[in-house]
């Protein structure tokens, strides 16, 4: 009994990869143990925690809810491709830092990714709506509160500096969703 | 010591590679290895008849298949009991590979070692297994029953049996003024981790040595584990544990059959093996904890004094006993609270059920003994009708009782014997924060308005930072940098950002220059494990004592190279200069390189060190007797027994006149954890406990049905909170140190949880006006208890608010 393969081309952080996968090979599993991208983690594996969450087309979507092979065509952000290509960190990677946003870290990935889309939409929001912004992921080691704190903080270093974000981020809009 | 890095509030220095993606979690690592998964039981108590592995040979990628009758010598045997205790009758233990009889869903029945996971689990899927069911004890009542018993060979499903007395409990009760009875339950829910378990082994077969990674709260535990199961000496087996994606106690238990199972297939199979748990798994083949009836009778005065206490508690321990009696041992001691029980008489047993095993979840017991005892507060304030505060402030432990001794053995084998501690000041700051004397007004406006709220407030003291021991090692690299060492991992808790501060402020170096590794036997094989809120007690301690043993040494060389005493020098900015003569004096990393004499220059640096590279002391050896070379440092901190942390919570909370859904308007916490090293990292516990508790009071729990199926073994639809339903939380410190370590410090990590059912059933009672006595309560069960009260099936609670609020003064009927 063999499976059968397909090579696929995925464009991850803007650089072109190639990988021979199953079908059935979730893009979480194909990001990390296809392409060595680790830092997108898997929590459930049923879509519920947002652990796996990367931006698919600037959304963010649910890695461990895709097939690889549906993932051609697009352009994935993870973990790895927030920063400016001078390494200087995202503001939310920043804010997460400086408000004690994570603990252990494992969902942080997921949170960032999910903030970062949210305040290009919201840019200025307030405490309530940076609150439902993060009510899709979880996270057993904060309480939430200082991910709140964070995408406050985020908020406010994204305004003191315009421009700053780092493509990918942005990049978004112009892939659009086929 | 005072210095300028210990108490501030800096970010962690292990973010900066967490938030960028470069964290190393166990499935980040061996790319190439095998995969494992397992065939586990569906079933929850059944006999293994036959295992047919027939139909997956076929498949492509298959690598082996392995099933008890394949292990052999200390493989076959029961995994160890990791902790003995003369309470236990009869201590069962799991298999690595189910023998005959599989006592609860999702044990491990074979393994599959395939060439990657998603070929392992379709192997799974073709191994077929006979089994003859047997009958389902699930629950405390049908455990105690006996109807059917778990383990065969026993009588009934008693695993242990502890009675510890001080005084004359019911004599007391019987002379006692008052006395009340209640039947209180706390239902189960479990650590539940983001990232689930993990193993990874690599065996090298030339020099014969085992290294292992695994996701784990004791590396040294499952190195000593590992090794006794594999028939290997410790010093051929290293284990290194990664970046740990939470642990809340779950991961303390070792070794799991997976963790023996992957690397014995490694050994054999010559190749590495990896094993990541799903979270299905993790749900059924981890570890539970909380659930526990008890049944509490006390005796009182007419203040509300307790003269009597009597306390019986039946724990759930689920299928096996590994982790021993620590759990339900923690609630029947931590029970007592900030409080003097009087007498006090308590008796647990302990017992086997057709379910997950049961070990320590943050708090290890101490929710259910905090909602005991709290419980019974509001029941004895209700009976009198006094204030709840006050019922509580006449039994508290003043701050000139310190040290208390409850009379108790502790969890540690220990006297339970209270360090320090200021509970009533503790409870005015709480009472101060929450607003209890402004309460009956916010209520009165809520209710004008058609709301409903109620106010409750809890209070614990928690045993932290048990023995026996842990180490440090601090080393100066010649370049200057240093490098710390302990044996114990870190799970979140930011252990690398606090012992460097400790390092810091100990040897005067700035804390850019520090690195901390935990949990790798390579770096310091002597260790104990990260559980009880130990983190910053024992190895906080131990690197500090190591620094200082380093720093001593660092003045002594410098001072002879410097031709000054070395009372005279100090350490600054990992400078060592002459006190009020900052000029004259050597870096660390030069002091480094005195402190290894040379034969061999590698760098310009190491000239200074070689044999022939400045004056010496002919009359001495290079390294004299009582000394050795480099500049390090390595100690102990072992403590004469537990540092007892304490707090007190309050919450507000709102229940929906019609939907019963429970929401919380306010959330505040009185913590005192000693001195505190980092107070953003001590906030972040209380927070991720206080969220934990919430969790365990008003949304999760294991949802068995009588055939021991766990019918909500998924976020789908186990209610981990979000930030939705989790509240913001107002925290005051009070800084009690401890007196018993050399930084005054006492655990932090498990507090914020341990309140939380008993403050949020005080809440949701007063909210209500009838008692409520088993938690987690959901809005549907609240809805019911509701139509019971409407019908007079439950009794109100005794009216017991004065019209005007008066806490402080004594007791008053209304």
């Amino acid at each position: 009994m063999t499976e059968q393969t397909h090579e696929i081309r995925l464009h991850v952080n803007g650089v072109p990869h190639t990988a021979t996968v199953p079908a059935r090979r979730l893009l979480s599993d194909c990001l990390r143990h296809d392409l060595g991208l680790t830092g997108t983690h898997v929590g459930c594996e049923h879509g519920v925690c947002g652990a796996c969450t990367v931006r698919l087309d600037g959304l963010p979507v649910r890695s461990c809810l895709m097939f690889a092979v549906s993932a051609q065509g697009h352009e994935i952000t993870t973990v790895e491709g927030m920063a400016a290509p001078d390494g200087t960190p995202h503001p939310v990677q920043r804010a997460f830092r400086e408000c004690h946003g994570l603990q252990c870290g494992f969902c942080t990935p997921g949170f960032l990714a999910v903030v970062a889309a949210f305040l290009e939409e919201n840019p200025d929001p307030t405490e309530e709506q940076a609150r439902e912004a993060v009510g899709g992921n979880l996270c057993r080691c904060t309480g939430y509160q200082n991910i709140v704190r964070s995408v406050l903080r985020a908020a406010e270093l994204a305004r003191e500096h315009p421009g700053a974000e780092p493509p990918g981020a942005g990049a978004a809009a112009e892939g659009g969703r086929a | 010591m005072t210095g300028k890095m210990f108490g501030a509030p800096i970010p962690r220095t292990e973010d900066e590679r967490l938030v960028a993606g470069r964290g190393r979690y166990l499935d980040d690592l061996g790319a190439g290895a095998y995969a494992a998964a397992f065939v586990r039981s569906p079933h929850a108590h059944a006999r293994i008849l036959d295992i047919d592995v027939g139909d997956a040979l076929d498949v492509d990628g298959l690598v082996a298949v392995y099933t008890h009758d394949d292990l052999r010598g200390p493989m076959a045997e029961p995994l160890p009991l990791l902790i003995p205790h003369p309470a236990i009758r009869d201590g069962r233990t799991p298999h690595a590979l189910a023998a005959e009889y599989v006592h609860h869903v999702g044990e491990p029945v074979a393994m599959v070692v395939a060439r990657d996971r998603y070929v392992a689990e379709d192997i799974v899927e073709r191994v077929r297994v006979d089994y003859e069911v047997l009958p389902a004890v699930v629950g405390v009542a049908a455990a105690r029953r006996a109807d059917h018993v778990v383990h065969p060979g026993m009588s009934d499903n008693v695993a242990a049996r502890l009675l510890q007395e001080v005084g004359d409990a019911p004599a007391a009760i019987a002379a006692a003024p008052h006395t009340l009875e209640l039947d209180l339950e706390i239902e189960r829910s479990a650590s539940t981790p983001m990232e689930g378990r993990g193993v990874y082994a690599r065996w090298d077969a030339a020099d014969a040595m085992l290294r292992m990674y695994s996701s784990t709260q004791t590396a040294s535990g499952v190195r000593a584990a590992v090794a006794a199961k594999l028939e290997l000496q410790l010093g051929q087996v290293e284990v290194v544990v990664p970046d740990v994606g939470g642990g809340f106690g779950v991961k303390i238990v070792h070794p799991w059959p997976e963790e023996v199972m992957v690397p014995w297939a490694a050994r054999l199979l010559g190749h590495d093996v990896k094993w990541t748990e799903d979270r299905r798994e993790h749900f059924v083949a981890a570890a539970h904890e909380r659930e526990q009836l008890q049944r509490v009778r006390v005796g009182f005065d007419d203040e509300g004094r307790l003269l009597g206490l009597d306390v019986r508690i039946w724990h759930d321990n689920g299928a096996y006993l590994p982790y021993g009696v620590i759990v339900p041992l923690v609630t029947s001691t931590q029970l007592l609270g900030p409080y003097r029980p009087g007498a006090y008489r308590v008796e647990f047993d302990s017992l086997y059920t057709t379910t997950v095993i049961v070990t320590p979840y943050r708090g290890a017991g101490r929710p259910q003994g905090v909602f005991a005892m709290e419980r019974t507060m509001d029941a004895i304030a209700a009976r009198l009708g006094l204030d709840r505060a006050r019922v509580r402030s006449v039994n508290l432990i003043q701050p000139d009782e310190m040290p208390y001794d409850q009379g108790l053995v502790f969890q540690d084998g220990r006297p339970l014997i209270y360090d320090s501690g200021d509970y009533p000041a503790a409870l005015a700051a709480l009472l101060d924060l929450v607003g209890w004397d402004d309460f009956p007004a916010q209520r009165e406006r809520a209710r004008a308005e058609g709301r409903r709220i109620g106010i409750g407030l809890a209070c614990y003291v928690e045993g932290t930072g048990p023995g026996p021991y842990e180490g440090g090692h601090v080393q100066v690299e010649t370049s200057g940098r240093v490098r710390v060492a302990t044996g114990l991992t870190s799970q979140g808790q930011g252990h690398q950002t606090i012992l460097a501060q400790i390092v810091a402020d100990e040897l005067g170096v700035p804390i850019s220059d520090i690195s901390v590794t935990t949990g790798d036997t390579r770096r310091m094989p002597y260790s104990v494990g990260t559980y009880a809120s130990r983190g910053a007690v024992m190895s906080g301690s131990a690197v500090a004592l190591a620094a200082r043993r380093l720093r001593d040494k660092a003045l002594r060389i410098a001072g002879d190279a410097l031709e000054a005493d070395p009372d005279d020098l100090e350490i600054v900015g990992g400078r060592v200069r002459v006190k009020g003569s900052p000029a004259s004096g050597m870096d660390l990393g030069t002091v480094a390189v005195l402190a290894n004499p040379l034969r061999y220059a590698f760098d310009e640096a190491s000239r200074a060190a070689t044999q022939f590279g400045g004056p010496a002391d002919f009359d001495r050896p290079p390294v004299a007797p009582d000394d050795a070379p480099g500049l390090e440092g390595t100690d102990f901190y072992s403590p004469l027994r537990c540092t007892f942390a304490s707090g007190m919570h309050a919450a507000i909370v709102e229940t929906d006149p019609e939907t019963a859904e429970i929401r919380i308007l306010r959330y505040c916490v009185v913590h005192d954890c000693g001195r505190l090293v980092n107070p953003l990292i001590v906030e972040g516990q209380i927070h991720g406990g206080v969220a934990q508790g919430v969790a365990g009071a008003l949304y999760e729990r294991m949802a068995y049905d009588s055939d021991g199926q766990l019918l909500n073994a998924s976020f789908m639809d186990f209610l981990m909170p979000y930030a939705s339903e989790v509240p913001a939380v107002e925290i005051d410190h009070l800084e009690t140190p401890s007196p018993l370590n050399p930084l005054g410090i006492k655990g932090a990590g498990e507090a914020g949880v341990i309140p939380g059912a008993a403050v949020l059933a005080a809440a949701v009672e007063d909210a209500e006006g009838f008692p409520i006595t088993r938690m987690p309560i959901s809005p549907s069960e609240l809805f019911h208890l509701r139509r019971r009260f409407a019908s007079g099936e439950i009794p109100p609670l005794r009216a017991r608010r004065p019209a005007a609020p008066a806490p402080r003064p004594s007791g008053q009927e209304s």
